[in-house]
């Protein structure tokens, strides 16, 4: 990867059709993370850190300007190769969890690997290697609506984590819980970061995260206001 | 394709009641195509196997004046057993009948009726014909039991029938009812009455001659005999082949209603599912799914419902049909006296391995296409936009 950076914007632009004019969501993003960060996009809503994450993790496309996303231009890819680098280098984890309803925990966990084409013994080690990591090991076959907010999202870092992927890209990971699981989902994410040198970057403004990460991106109408990285490790709050 | 499978079939039967409604209405599509197809086809091949053992065997020489369906060419339609088929017929493996038109008296009323000539020895049909090989004061008769009880006849009547020779000579006499017979087949049956091949040439002053002549064998090639039309066995039986192909167009009918009715659930279940499974649909997509391969696992899904309802199918329709195939189905008419179709009282469905796999893949093929063409809204949704639950 060039510079060691997993992820590298240039003057990156998005803007959507609002009514007959258009909407600028980012106006020139520059910027650069590398291997092993956990950093967070920060900003009040519509500052552009939930257009920004889905340009990173190929869901959506930019206007304008470059993201280059572990060595791939996100803007030249079609959507099979889009696809393709979802499937397995990213990590997704949603502020509603998005978990499969009619699906088991297992199952949940497992579905990522099934896209890999994992065998069933691997699938299975795999996946509770991952339960193990969140401490949901005892409820593999129970199913999300069973299960409480916290836990849903646990099982979403471990969907995440399973296929050890470059990059997790977590939207407002805490937004729906309350703030004992909200620490404890983040003390998960750190020791992941930790222990598997996976790359995390969030879109949060909640202070919780904020208080987490090690670097620090403020957003502000679409564009870079402040880019803060602290050199503390963070750990145990 | 497997993982679409796989997944299909979880989401399925994640979906629980939902699933099962449509599986079960699906499933009565399923066994009553295959019931219905089961009794034609049970029907078809009864009414040629009693059309083959009462009255055309392997096939007919008809004079080349005869018409069944009018009366008025019988006066010239006979003629002499010709050459080629006298072998057939001193063998057994061919029988001449000869057919006149006359009039019975029961019970000081008038029917007209045709009098049929069959030798007695003949064993090419089931027709109890050896009744007629008996010595008594009248003439020896065997009718069918649909003319036995439109006339008030039991064995041991006698009965007056009157006709007019070849020389236009009415003449009359006294015939024994010897014996009755049970037959699906009406034209066997209906406003006849058989008596001995010897008798009738000789009451018509018509020696030696035939109306009809009907052989055993249906693959031996047979030259055009002058006078006499060869009458094969699949021409023969087209007629029946024609009404049961009209019956099938009327059950088609019921079928495509039947198969609306579970379709319309398909679809609605389809669209339904698109419209709340959005964030569902999002996620597939984030997990490295393309919108193409989202589509193609909402149209397994929606096809799925088809696979499941031929195994529910099976399930409480293989029991019913084995029965019905062993035991029939009655109907309590008697279609063949009242209706004049060769149809038995009780029918015996016959349920064809083809038959079944056809219906399960004419009802599979059109559950997918079905389920596909709500599915392809999915290849226009927004992924963000999806993932979020946003309507689109």
């Amino acid at each position: 990867m060039e510079n060691n950076s997993i992820i590298r914007t240039e003057k990156l632009t998005k803007r959507f059709p609002m009514g007959k004019g258009e909407f600028f969501a980012l106006k020139g993003i520059d910027l650069k993370l590398g291997v092993g960060e956990f950093a967070g996009l920060i900003g009040p809503s519509g500052s552009g850190k939930t257009t920004l994450l889905n340009i990173v993790g190929s869901l959506d496309t930019p206007s304008g300007g470059e993201a280059i996303v572990l060595d791939q231009s996100i803007g030249k890819l079609s959507a099979r190769e889009a696809a393709r680098l979802r499937k397995e280098k990213l990590g997704f984890i949603f502020q509603s969890y998005n978990l499969l309803a009619v699906h088991t925990v297992f199952e949940n966990v497992e579905f990522p690997l099934l896209l890999l084409n994992y065998s069933d013994s691997e699938r299975k080690k795999m996946v509770m290697d991952a339960l193990a990591w969140v401490g949901l090991t005892d409820k593999i076959k129970q199913k999300p609506p069973q299960l409480s907010g916290g836990e849903c999202q646990r099982v979403a870092i471990a969907r995440a984590m399973v296929k050890k992927p470059s990059l997790v890209l977590a939207d407002e990971p805490t937004a729906n819980l309350d703030a004992d699981n909200s620490h404890n989902i983040l003390k998960t994410m750190v020791q992941l970061n930790k222990d598997l040198k996976t790359t995390f970057l969030f879109a949060t403004h909640d202070e919780k995260v904020i208080a987490y990460l090690r670097r620090r991106i403020y957003l502000k109408d679409g564009l870079i206001d402040k880019d803060e990285s602290l050199n503390n490790e963070i750990s145990n709050k | 394709m497997k993982l679409a499978l796989k997944l299909a079939y979880r989401n399925l039967i994640g979906a629980g009641l939902r699933t099962w409604l449509n599986v079960i209405v699906l499933s009565f599509s399923f066994v009553y195509i295959i019931f219905g197809k089961g009794l034609l086809m049970g029907w078809d091949q009864q009414a040629k196997t009693d059309m083959k053992n009462w009255e055309i065997a392997g096939g007919q020489y008809w004079h080349d004046a005869y018409d069944p369906f009018d009366q008025f060419t019988l006066n010239d339609s006979h003629a002499s057993i010709p050459d080629e088929l006298k072998n057939e017929v001193e063998q057994g493996d061919a029988v001449p009948v000869l057919i006149a038109q006359g009039t019975i008296y029961p019970e000081g009323r008038m029917q007209s009726i045709l009098i049929k000539g069959i030798d007695p020895k003949q064993d090419l049909f089931v027709l109890p014909a050896s009744k007629l090989d008996t010595s008594v004061s009248a003439i020896p008769a065997i009718i069918g039991t649909n003319m036995a009880k439109s006339n008030r006849l039991n064995t041991g009547d006698y009965v007056t029938i009157r006709w007019r020779d070849s020389k236009g000579t009415f003449d009359a006499a006294e015939i024994l009812i010897t014996g009755i017979f049970k037959t699906n087949v009406p034209t066997v049956d209906v406003s006849q009455v058989w008596i001995p091949l010897e008798k009738l040439q000789a009451m018509l002053l018509l020696p030696g001659e035939a109306t009809v002549i009907t052989f055993r064998d249906p693959d031996k090639i047979r030259a055009d005999i002058r006078r006499w039309e060869l009458k094969s066995y699949k021409s023969l039986v087209s007629d029946i082949e024609e009404m049961i192909k009209t019956k099938s167009i009327g059950q088609y009918v019921f079928y495509t209603i039947l198969m609306l009715l579970a379709m319309l659930a398909i679809f609605d279940t389809q669209v339904l599912s698109i419209f709340r499974r959005q964030k569902e649909i999002g996620t597939y997509i984030a997990l490295g799914y393309t919108r193409g391969e989202v589509v193609g696992l909402f149209t397994v899904e929606g096809a799925m419902h088809a696979i499941l309802a031929a195994l529910v199918a099976a399930v409480y329709g293989m029991p019913i049909f084995i029965w019905q195939s062993k035991v029939g189905i009655s109907f309590g008419v008697d279609y063949a006296g009242e209706y004049g179709i060769t149809i038995a009282d009780t029918m015996y469905p016959v349920y064809s391995a083809s038959l079944v796999i056809t219906t399960t893949f004419i009802v599979c093929m059109t559950t997918a296409v079905v389920s596909y063409l709500p599915s392809r809204k999915i290849a226009k949704m927004n992924p963000t936009e999806a993932l979020r639950g946003k309507l689109q």
